[in-house]
């Protein structure tokens, strides 16, 4: 189903894209494009500026040089509030709720994006909150929540906005396997209601499982591109994951099971 | 709509308070706690409501005060007029302040200290123009009549400063239930998330400090309606940013009931405190800072209880300078 829907029009594309924090290159020369209703995921090891390219792409910092083009408009550099109305928005890796606020609240801020009027915004985040397994802690203070609830109200205070592109931080970073199990189809069934998702994970199960197409980064560059088996079969990633000379000494079925020990 | 049966009952009883009673001293009281709690308010709307911490909402009082003396003795506008123009000003001196300071993304301990650096510029210079009295001060001459919105009796004061605190009791209550104040507590409790939810900071914070200044506006305006002089001392010293501030965290930040508990309960023991104390000057300033003290040690959600804990909002808007969460933690590892 998700074949049907996929085309080859780019939702997103950046065109060598750098940042350097104080000499240090953060992402250097990066060119991506994301295709209009996929899944593609974002892998690499820790350090590698996996979520600086996220605060490049939605906006929290502005790229040294290099062009981000979203919905074949030029948005390097605009504000996270502009491109969040152009239906860009991101979730945080560290979840960020408003901590005074319920579940409803929160997710009703990202509602307020399209309905002005605060009922129909309740409305609508109650229908997110809904969807997304919440309902029975809508009343609840968000800093009550699990943090396998708190991940889902990340993604439900994103998706009241109602994104057509959304950035998903390490959505099933810190879960159980069973909570993994959970998360997937919700973020699987975003892809089905035309909703395009670029996620960055270290769970590999989830990426084999979910993704399109993996972008690998390494030291701030991209290392490799393709479907999950091709990456996790490419030597360069091998390496970057588990050291030099690393992909000579393992056969591949062994990587595939260490990389998941290892995220 | 519970919060509007309880404003129109408070304003109802205090309204007909006049009527029951012909005391003085419970006139007077009435009348300082409404006008405290105007101050207190203002600083909630801002303070409370945006996280947005003033330590000078004494420069909208003073500009308040000052236009509503200059514009009826230098341009012989009535009382009425002069409000208008009073409430405007400040209006105008906040939204400076607001698009300087946020503008440049100030925010927690900056913000703060240059709001008490903007009360003080002010305060420098209205000793130092000419058409403001200097060091001598104004005297509002009096008045008696409607127009000079000076009354021979407290019943009048208490009608329109409750006039004034019922107004703003509803602002705060459209806050609470709109858009609007969905926002300016979204970015009071997260300014990176609200800005990936589609919010812009800066007009939320503006729009905030315009509301916030035209009620302390308010207050300075009716402090010259009711004491009938001003100097730079009162007008933007700090006694009135630190009774908005402390009045606001006593009963309760971020509540539509606190600023008034607060201002009340602050009233009665300075009140109480004054014939221990005798007539020190300034003593109720050093019982301010003690219950402030007491406050935050051990009642942050205020008097109430229904506040916010103002620990959890100091350090909240005051460590959120650091851009913690766009960049990547490399000790965050997967199962983090």
């Amino acid at each position: 189903m998700k074949a049907s829907l996929l085309t080859s029009e780019n939702i997103l594309s950046l065109n060598s894209v750098s940042k350097s924090f104080a000499g240090l290159k953060a992402v250097s020369e990066v060119s991506i494009d994301v295709h209009k209703y996929s899944l593609t995921a974002l892998i690499g090891p820790n350090g590698a500026g996996k979520t600086t390219l996220f605060a490049l792409i939605s906006g929290f910092l502005k790229p040294d040089t290099g062009r981000i083009v979203y919905n074949s408009n030029d948005i390097t550099g605009l504000a996270p509030f502009v491109n969040a109305k152009e239906g860009l928005t991101r979730t945080f890796q560290i979840v960020q709720p408003f901590a005074g606020q319920t579940v409803l609240e929160n997710v009703a801020i990202g509602a307020h994006l399209h309905y002005s009027n605060r009922s129909q915004a309740l409305e609508y985040a109650s229908h997110v909150i809904e969807k997304m397994g919440l309902h029975t802690y809508a009343n609840k203070l968000s800093s009550d929540l699990t943090i396998a609830f708190r991940k889902r109200l990340e993604l439900a205070k994103a998706l009241a906005t109602q994104p057509k592109l959304i950035l998903l931080d390490e959505v099933l970073a810190g879960l159980n396997p069973r909570e993994i199990q959970e998360m997937i189809p919700i973020v699987k069934n975003l892809v089905n209601e035309g909703v395009t998702v670029l996620m960055i994970e270290h769970v590999m199960q989830a990426v084999m499982n979910l993704a399109d197409k993996v972008f690998v980064l390494d030291h701030g560059a991209l290392i490799a591109e393709g479907t999950p088996s091709e990456v996790t079969q490419n030597e360069l990633v091998i390496e970057a994951y588990l050291g030099k000379g690393a992909a000579e000494r393992l056969n591949r079925k062994h990587l595939v099971t260490s990389q998941k020990e290892g995220t | 709509m519970k919060d509007i049966k309880f404003i129109a009952l408070f304003t109802l009883v205090l309204a007909t308070l006049p009527f029951l009673t012909n005391s003085g001293v419970v006139l007077n009281f009435v009348v300082m706690a409404l006008y405290a709690s105007l101050l207190a308010q203002s600083w909630n709307i801002l303070g409370g409501y945006s996280g947005q911490f003033s330590f000078g909402n004494a420069v909208f009082f003073g500009t308040g005060a000052y236009v509503q003396v200059i514009a009826q003795m230098h341009f012989g506008l009535n009382a009425w007029d002069a409000l208008f123009f009073a409430l405007s000003l400040s209006a105008i001196v906040g939204v400076f302040i607001g698009s300087v300071s946020f503008r440049y993304g100030l925010k927690g301990s900056y913000f703060a200290l240059v709001t008490l650096a903007m009360a003080e510029i002010f305060r420098i210079l209205s000793l130092s123009v000419g058409f403001t009295g200097g060091g001598v001060g104004l005297m509002l001459p009096l008045n008696n009549t409607f127009l000079g919105m000076q009354f021979i009796n407290k019943s009048g004061y208490l009608w329109l400063i409750l006039a004034l605190v019922c107004s703003t009791l509803l602002i705060t209550t459209y806050i609470k239930h709109s858009k609007l104040g969905a926002y300016m507590q979204a970015v009071r409790d997260n300014e990176d998330a609200a800005k990936a939810l589609g919010i812009n900071p800066f007009n939320v914070k503006l729009f905030s400090i315009s509301i916030s200044s035209v009620v302390m506006g308010a207050g300075g305006a009716i402090y010259v309606q009711l004491f009938q002089y001003i100097d730079p001392g009162i007008a933007y010293g700090p006694q009135s940013s630190v009774e908005a501030l402390v009045a606001a965290i006593v009963g309760g930040v971020g509540t539509l009931w606190g600023p008034i508990i607060g201002a009340t309960a602050l009233l009665l023991m300075s009140e109480l405190t004054r014939n221990l104390f005798g007539q020190i000057p300034g003593i109720n300033m050093v019982i301010y800072g003690l219950v402030l003290v007491l406050i935050v040690l051990f009642a942050p959600s205020g008097l109430s209880g229904l506040g916010l804990s103002v620990r959890a909002l100091f350090s909240r808007s005051f460590s959120s300078s650091r851009s913690k969460l766009i960049e990547d933690s490399p000790t965050h590892g997967g199962k983090g």
